[in-house]
């Protein structure tokens, strides 16, 4: 949407804080109508094995709008994940608690057994955590192969004059990220790309492009922000194709938050469900397609919401 | 940038020939037929100022840091250089001149330094700290002049390895040189994954902290090597081009000249800073003269000032309205025409 | 030691540096007007200041009546700057911002230029008819010339605040400051709000202009005045008016008090520098500045 302003950073906050429109929901969302211990669906069957993230009472507030209340998670080894909500439901602030990118007021992630109280950002990596972002996060300026191929940029231990002058480990290290690049481009279909620019590409290729960079890595946990945001029904059933196909080929385990109801409960395991920064219900499809409060507060308004979620929501306002 | 061009698959002779025959030109044709006008009013200060462009280019253009205080870089390499010739006994001109370059890279991560909190505005009016600091300092503290008036330095008779390069046409042969050896040090370098890094940082930081790129310290690299190459362009611009030079010569309107060369040139371009920096040099000299010609007497040095100021401002706005790429990408699109036209004959 | 401290002397100081610092919070409003509407760094809003009082003096030198000439200036700054909008910023729609910031060195490189070749490069004393001589007040001497520009300061603020909270453009501006989208969603007229803005920042370069000038004579030096105003900015955000006046008067008072007390160890000239290391070291400590601007990018 091409946008009369002169410069983009002027904005940045509205566009990136979509909770801050949260207010203008109609009211039917209230969390008043929630009672206490509602929240516990997943409780039971979360233990069976060791989850390999969980998230433990966590609360985040932007001045006074609460963003995330006391929020309870956790996900087990190779399933996936997907957090649903309606807009300003908290879902991205979640994501960014998960990835560091937001440090939590209160309350605990434990990633592999190890808990954190901010996620540490610049080892995420190293910690086998890789994230696609809401809005397109490419390197523009990179070729699609070299966006991917930085997903390995974590794994460089050449310093810069080695580099320059081609000598030590660097070639090495140069030639194993192409090649690992392109084998993820070419499960990804998207070989015939390879040397455009990244910012050249369309929307949903760059989506795409995206996953990529994070899957290059073979991480144990990958992060989805809304990876089907703006697609077109074919392109969002491709979509969730590769991550089906991702899961089974790296054995990776996928959190993804998601908009359309209706992709996410044939691709996830189970589902949690955010409603004004609380969990409303958490389970498989089946049992949160069957909740009654899920029913009231988001699938019984999923054509308003879907309209809200169309223009990013600033309809709403 | 630059690289866009690339998607068009026209025919293109091997990216190496063009720089090579370029030099070979340089060295092997331009000292035989060059005046010392050439070399004193043109050569000298575009090989100065297309390397500074180039460091800044590192900086602003790959790693997209923009920093408004080059000429304070140039500054500290000249005087730096200035001093090492002075006070080391036995220390070899080549010797002065990395060393030059090491402490500009030093004062250059040390001004670096708030780039790890602050971005964009924040940190370009930080860089301001270095220019006047810099500046200050060497006006201020005449040891860094050896004690002459007004902090001006005069350059030592340039020298490798027992060659001495006196006149136009040596302190040309000095310059190329380590402009073309720093200059292929550094396309190496935006091309290897420590320039790709930068290129991350620029577009999208918090993508590339998430996916471990290690953005503090990739940042502070930028800063270093930027400021090492604009420390040893301050070199050349005191030791070959001027000879002699106060630090009043290194003020904010030189740091302003460095990064219109590579708005002007191209921006995260190698080749892009020489562009720029040849319509730099060149066109106060072209407007001076076609003032003159067409004004008479009213185009005094006075008037031709302003007007230059004019139409540099003026050509500023053009390029990032027409071609926001810059020189190179419009040189791009011509050469291919070119070779287009020329192989479908 | 302490005994001997003169403290009618550091308040002398002090408030001196507080009224200087009073004159840095006027050329720093410019910025934040067109900052907070359009996300521009603008850097010409010194070349704007010299060639307002450049050519306020111009007028007044060729017998043009004081009122008139005000008047005339201000008719000249507000074209000006309405040309700005439409033939620099408007074709760089889109564009990052700090592509827009380099137009704007562009243009300041145009404005100066422009005002100098138009009406030369002599210094010209500007006489606004305001005795300099120092009032006592409380045993503190005081520059009265000082005071006079703190009053106008505070004037225009006033007058600027009650600009944008009654008037529908002031409205305008302020929604558009919150939020573009939300702004153009209401159907808000963005282009008549940034050449209000522009011509606002207009009016902010004129009375800076002829304040600065009146002290300092008026010619070219007088668009360096920008300089003193950035630290002030990063100071107190690019974005706040008030930023800008607690970041003035910080600055101006930290700079007068260390160029009394520790200027000599430096050997003097400190004042070219401080400014910054103040509002460096500021955001070494407090990272997110004077009043909690956004440096931290959002995801």
């Amino acid at each position: 949407m091409p946008l009369p302003s002169y410069a983009l950073g002027a904005m940045e906050a509205s566009v990136y804080a979509p909770e801050v429109f949260a207010r203008g929901l109609p009211s039917v969302l209230q969390p008043a109508q929630l009672s206490e211990g509602d929240a516990g669906a997943a409780g039971s069957t979360a233990n069976a094995t060791a989850p390999l993230l969980s998230l433990q009472g966590i609360a985040l507030s932007f001045g006074g709008v609460v963003a995330l209340a006391d929020i309870d998670l956790s996900v087990r080894s190779g399933e996936i994940r997907a957090i649903i909500g309606p807009n300003g439901a908290g879902k991205s602030s979640l994501i960014n608690v998960i990835s560091g990118v937001y440090r939590p007021d209160r309350g605990q992630v434990r990633l592999a057994g190890v808990g954190y109280t901010q996620v540490p950002t610049q080892r995420l990596a190293h910690l086998g955590v890789a994230r696609t972002f809401q809005n397109l996060a490419l390197f523009k300026g990179l070729s699609v192969l070299d966006n991917v191929a930085s997903g390995l940029a974590y794994k460089v231990r050449s310093n810069f004059a080695g580099q320059v002058l081609g000598i030590g480990r660097s070639r090495g290290e140069r030639r194993d990220a192409l090649s690992r690049s392109a084998q993820i481009l070419e499960f990804l279909d998207l070989a015939a790309v390879r040397d455009r620019l990244a910012g050249t590409l369309p929307y949903g290729l760059q989506k795409r492009v995206e996953l990529a960079r994070a899957l290059v890595a073979e991480p144990r946990l990958l992060l989805l922000d809304e990876p089907m945001a703006g697609m077109t029904a074919s392109e969002k059933s491709e979509m969730a194709d590769f991550v089906r196909a991702a899961r089974d080929r790296f054995a990776t385990t996928v959190v993804l938050i998601e908009h359309d109801v209706g992709v996410v409960m044939g691709l996830s395991d189970r589902i949690a469900v955010l409603d004004y920064g609380r969990k409303i219900a958490d389970g498989t499809p089946e049992e949160v397609r069957n909740d009654q409060r899920v029913i009231d507060a988001y699938l019984g308004i999923a054509s308003d919401n879907e309209a809200l979620s169309c223009d990013e929501g600033r309809a709403g306002i | 940038m630059a690289a866009i061009a690339a998607d068009f698959s026209a025919p293109v002779l091997p990216k190496w020939i063009a720089p090579v025959l370029l030099l070979a030109f340089a060295y092997g044709v331009v000292p035989l037929i060059g005046s010392s006008y050439l070399f004193e009013a043109i050569l000298l200060p575009f090989l100065a100022l297309g390397l500074a462009g180039v460091g800044l280019n590192i900086l602003t253009g790959y790693a997209g840091q923009v920093s408004l205080g080059s000429a304070a870089f140039m500054a500290a390499g000249a005087f730096a250089a200035y001093n090492f010739n002075l006070r080391v006994e036995g220390l070899p001109l080549i010797g002065s001149i990395v060393l030059a370059g090491i402490v500009a890279a030093s004062i250059g991560i040390v001004f670096g330094l708030p780039s790890l909190r602050l971005k964009g505005f924040y940190l370009a009016v930080s860089t301001l700290a270095a220019q006047f600091f810099v500046q200050w300092a060497l006006t201020k503290f005449s040891w860094f002049s050896n004690n002459s008036a007004s902090g001006v330095i005069d350059a030592p008779r340039l020298s490798i390895g027992g060659f001495a390069l006196d006149g136009a046409v040596g302190r040309y042969l000095f310059a190329l040189t380590i402009v073309s050896i720093l200059t292929f040090l550094a396309y190496r370098l935006v091309s290897s994954q420590t320039g790709r890094n930068f290129i991350a940082i620029r577009d999208n930081e918090t993508a590339a902290r998430i996916i471990g790129i290690p953005v503090l310290k990739t940042k502070l690299l930028a800063f270093a090597i930027s400021s090492f190459i604009i420390g040893v362009a301050g070199v050349i611009w005191a030791f070959a081009y001027l000879r002699t030079v106060e630090p009043d010569g290194f003020d904010l309107d030189r740091s302003f000249q460095i990064l219109f060369i590579i708005i002007i040139g191209g921006l995260a371009s190698i080749g892009g800073a020489f562009f720029g920096a040849a319509l730099i040099v060149v066109f106060p000299l072209a407007l001076s003269r076609l003032g003159g010609f067409l004004l008479g007497d009213v185009f005094d040095s006075g008037v031709l000032d302003m007007s230059q100021r004019i139409v540099l401002g003026a050509l500023i706005i053009l390029f990032l309205i027409l071609e926001p790429d810059g020189l190179v990408a419009l040189w791009d699109r011509v050469r291919r025409r070119l070779l287009f036209a020329w192989q479908s004959t | 030691m302490i005994a001997d401290f003169d403290y009618q002397f550091f308040i002398e100081v002090l408030v001196g540096g507080l009224l200087s610092g009073v004159m840095y919070s006027l050329v720093a409003i410019g910025f934040v007007l067109i900052y907070k509407t359009s996300g521009v760094l603008n850097f010409a809003q010194g070349a704007m200041l010299l060639f307002a009082a450049l050519t306020f003096v111009s007028l007044v030198e060729r017998g043009v009546p004081f009122a008139l000439a005000l008047v005339a200036t201000f008719a000249i700054m507000v074209v000006i700057s309405i040309a700005i909008e439409r033939t620099v910023l408007r074709p760089l729609t889109n564009k990052p911002p700090i592509t827009l910031f380099m137009a704007t060195l562009g243009l300041s490189y145009i404005i100066e230029g422009a005002a100098q070749l138009i009406w030369g490069t002599q210094v010209h004393g500007l006489d606004l008819g305001i005795e300099d001589v120092p009032l006592e007040i409380g045993g503190v001497l005081i520059s009265q010339f000082d005071i006079f520009a703190a009053v106008v300061a505070a004037g225009m603020v006033v007058v600027l605040s009650l600009f944008f909270r009654y008037t529908r453009i002031g409205l305008a501006f302020r929604a558009v400051a919150d939020d573009q989208f939300a702004a153009l969603a209401v159907g808000l007229r963005l282009p008549l709000i940034w050449a209000t803005v522009w011509a606002a920042a207009g009016l902010v370069a004129l009375v800076a202009g002829l304040l600065w000038g009146a002290r300092l004579g008026v010619q070219f030096s007088l668009s360096l005045v920008v300089l003193k105003a950035l630290p002030v900015l990063v100071l107190g955000g690019f974005d706040s008016i008030l930023g800008a006046i607690a970041g003035g008067l910080l600055i101006g008072a930290s700079e007068k008090l260390a160029e009394v007390y520790i200027g000599d160890y430096f050997g003097g000239g400190i004042e070219s520098w401080f400014a910054y290391v103040v509002a460096l070291v500021f955001l070494l400590i407090r990272p997110s500045g004077l009043f909690g601007q956004k440096l931290v990018e959002r995801v």
